[in-house]
């Protein structure tokens, strides 16, 4: 199987879709003559040419709407955001447009569009540039969300995410464009909707999505080396529709969870896994469900700071070793 | 237009009954604006319009039995009770909703013309908006992308002077809409919106520049609300004078017809009471059908959250 960066595998689903339907479209700034601010979109303009890549002014809240209009009509438009920073600009049509449209009409008018860009924190990139949106989003019935963790899950989850009739947000990492993995050629669908166990263990649930996935896997190493301890990682990879079984399945297993990610720890991804593993499995825990997520700040630019608010796996280790009275 | 006029009156009756429910804005003093524009179009071009909607509807064929099921939020309604009066759609004759976001369907409007252009087609999307909108960022985001691109779209501005009981001279720092239109290197015009041939003829010309090379046109039509804001503000309230109100009905987009018609010897006395009778007769079609049909299923709460 070949090797490819997350980023690649980005621009693989990207131009094997739009290979495959002339209708998928790609619009946003710098996607075209720049190559992409983060070279997703790299050679796609070369290849299908100005009418399907379409660079825009710096205008979120505009080009946002332009693509959900262009999916009122059918058409099925990918729209790139720089980061989902800015992407705050657009949440009156990725909300008020995309995700009602269908309900509000009566189920007449589908709007089959992708939203998608780097989310969440990279290096001392300070407050305004350092925000996960994932709770925001997932918030809101009409939307689907999903955070791919490994380039085969960007290439698989994209993929599905433009065939969807729905608005699917894809929530991409800076820090992870360039991380490696083996990817399937061609066809390669990830549905959304569902976990994935990246790690099978016994001892204690490790939940996690996105940029969480990565710690949480080092953290069930040195769990196991430190321990002995056997950690299962669930990575839930879809928010909306969020996969219950599969993390009711862990839970119900091992009896303890810690919940990781990026985003502030009020009303967070987090506290939705919590409700459904009190509420679905609360004679199976053997400890309070503990949460790990960036500290309740604003996001600071001294590095010393930023280490200090980020989720690390260090945080999740002790995490684990709490629930597991270890400590 | 008299139609719109009846349907009106008649939704008005229905709201002071409570048989409407939530926020509903009459289109009452504004008929030659959606009749004159929509008479320019053809049934493949595309209407977009924000939540002041009803009449845009009826004028592009959505039956009254649908529009006033809607109001009334019955199954039988045009968004299936889902969408209620800011929200009517029938995609089926291109009417692709009211939207109920100041300004937010601009952008919509710019997307449509960006996907009639994409597939090479000749239709056009007229974008029906108040003057109040034009002070929000996605005016300016949406017209300088329909320009840029050459878009075939139609930014009709319906200016009635208020938006909701702000006057657009103490809120805007430019009061002629038409002028922002240099700001994008667009076509526009300014409209005498109580005279539906002459917003006829104006859009004509719109059409007529978007169908042959894609260019986006402002229309600035100034028209006159004769009632309030939406149901719960009373007819001329405190951000208006009775007289204005009463001197803008001099105006009617009705009477002046029925005169203009009626010296041109096109249409008498009794053909109009003939015409207003068989009017009346259909809006109280459209009444006893919405108050006949029946609510949606429990079942439909959930339903259309997301498409198949």
């Amino acid at each position: 199987m070949p090797t490819l960066t997350y980023r690649d595998a980005l621009n693989q689903a990207l131009r094997e879709e739009m290979q495959r339907d002339p209708n998928v479209f790609l619009i946003g700034e710098e996607v075209g003559v720049y190559q992409g601010a983060y070279k997703v979109s790299r050679g796609l303009l070369e290849e299908f040419g100005a009418r399907r890549v379409v660079d825009t002014p710096i205008a979120e809240l505009g080009f946002a709407g332009v693509g959900v209009g262009a999916a009122m009509t059918g058409l099925r438009p990918v729209v790139e955001f720089m980061t989902w920073n800015f992407a705050l600009l657009a949440l009156d049509q990725i909300i008020n447009s995309a995700a009602k449209m269908c309900y509000m009409s009566g189920g007449q008018l589908p709007i089959p569009i992708v939203f998608r860009g780097p989310n969440g924190a990279a290096l001392q990139l300070a407050a305004q540039h350092s925000q996960a949106w994932d709770a925001w989003l997932a918030h809101v019935p009409g939307l689907k969300v999903v955070t791919p963790a490994t380039p085969a899950d960007a290439k698989g989850l994209l993929k599905s995410a433009i065939r969807d009739n729905n608005p699917v947000i894809v929530l991409e990492g800076e820090m992870l464009y360039n991380t490696k993995g083996d990817v399937p050629d061609g066809e390669h669908l990830v549905p959304i909707g569902a976990a994935d166990v990246k790690r099978p263990g016994t001892d204690v649930t490790i939940v996690c999505h996105s940029k969480t996935v990565v710690p949480a896997l080092k953290a069930a190493e040195l769990l196991a080396g430190d321990h002995g301890v056997s950690a299962e990682v669930v990575d839930l990879r879809s928010l909306r529709p969020l996969d219950e079984h599969t993390l009711l399945a862990s839970v119900l297993k091992t009896g303890r969870c810690v919940v990781a990610e990026e985003g502030w720890p009020h009303c967070g991804i987090g506290a939705q896994v919590v409700d459904i593993v009190q509420r679905e499995a609360f004679d199976s825990l053997d400890a309070p469900v503990l949460r790990v997520t960036q500290a309740d700040v604003p996001m600071p630019y001294n590095k010393v700071l930023e280490r200090a608010a980020k989720p690390s796996v260090e945080k999740i280790a002790a995490a684990a070793r709490r629930v597991l009275y270890l400590d | 237009m008299l139609l719109v006029r009846r349907f009106e009156e008649k939704t008005a009756e229905a709201y002071a009954l409570g048989k409407i429910g939530g926020f509903c804005h009459l289109y009452i003093g504004q008929e030659a604006v959606a009749v004159g524009s929509s008479a320019a179009l053809r049934p493949d071009d595309y209407v977009i319009c924000s939540y002041r909607e009803h009449a845009q509807a009826l004028v592009r064929g959505v039956p009254p039995t649908a529009v006033m099921a809607e109001l009334y939020g019955k199954a039988t309604g045009c968004s299936k009770g889902k969408g209620g009066s800011m929200h009517l759609f029938d995609v089926s004759r291109r009417f692709m909703g009211g939207h109920a976001i100041v300004g937010g369907h601009l952008p919509l409007a710019t997307g449509i013309g960006l996907a009639i252009k994409y597939r090479g087609g000749d239709q056009v999307c007229v974008c029906y908006f108040g003057e109040a909108a034009v002070n929000i960022g996605a005016f300016h985001e949406a017209m300088n992308m329909a320009s840029v691109w050459k878009l075939p779209v139609i930014f009709l501005c319906e200016n009635n002077r208020y938006g909701m009981g702000t006057a657009f001279e103490r809120v805007a720092a430019v009061t002629d809409v038409v002028e922002h239109a240099c700001s994008y290197d667009m076509a526009a015009e300014l409209v005498n919106g109580m005279d539906v041939h002459e917003v006829q003829r104006a859009t004509e010309r719109a059409v007529q520049r978007a169908r042959a090379g894609g260019h986006p046109t402002l229309l600035e039509v100034r028209t006159y609300r004769f009632m309030g804001h939406s149901m719960s503000d009373p007819l001329h309230g405190v951000y208006r004078t009775k007289e204005e109100v009463e001197d803008q009905k001099k105006r009617d987009p009705i009477s002046q017809l029925a005169l203009k018609l009626q010296e041109a010897g096109l249409l008498d006395k009794a053909g109009l009471d003939a015409l207003d009778v068989e009017v009346r007769a259909e809006v109280d079609a459209a009444v006893r059908y919405a108050e006949e049909s029946p609510d949606p299923d429990p079942t439909e709460l959930h339903a259309h959250v997301l498409a198949d």
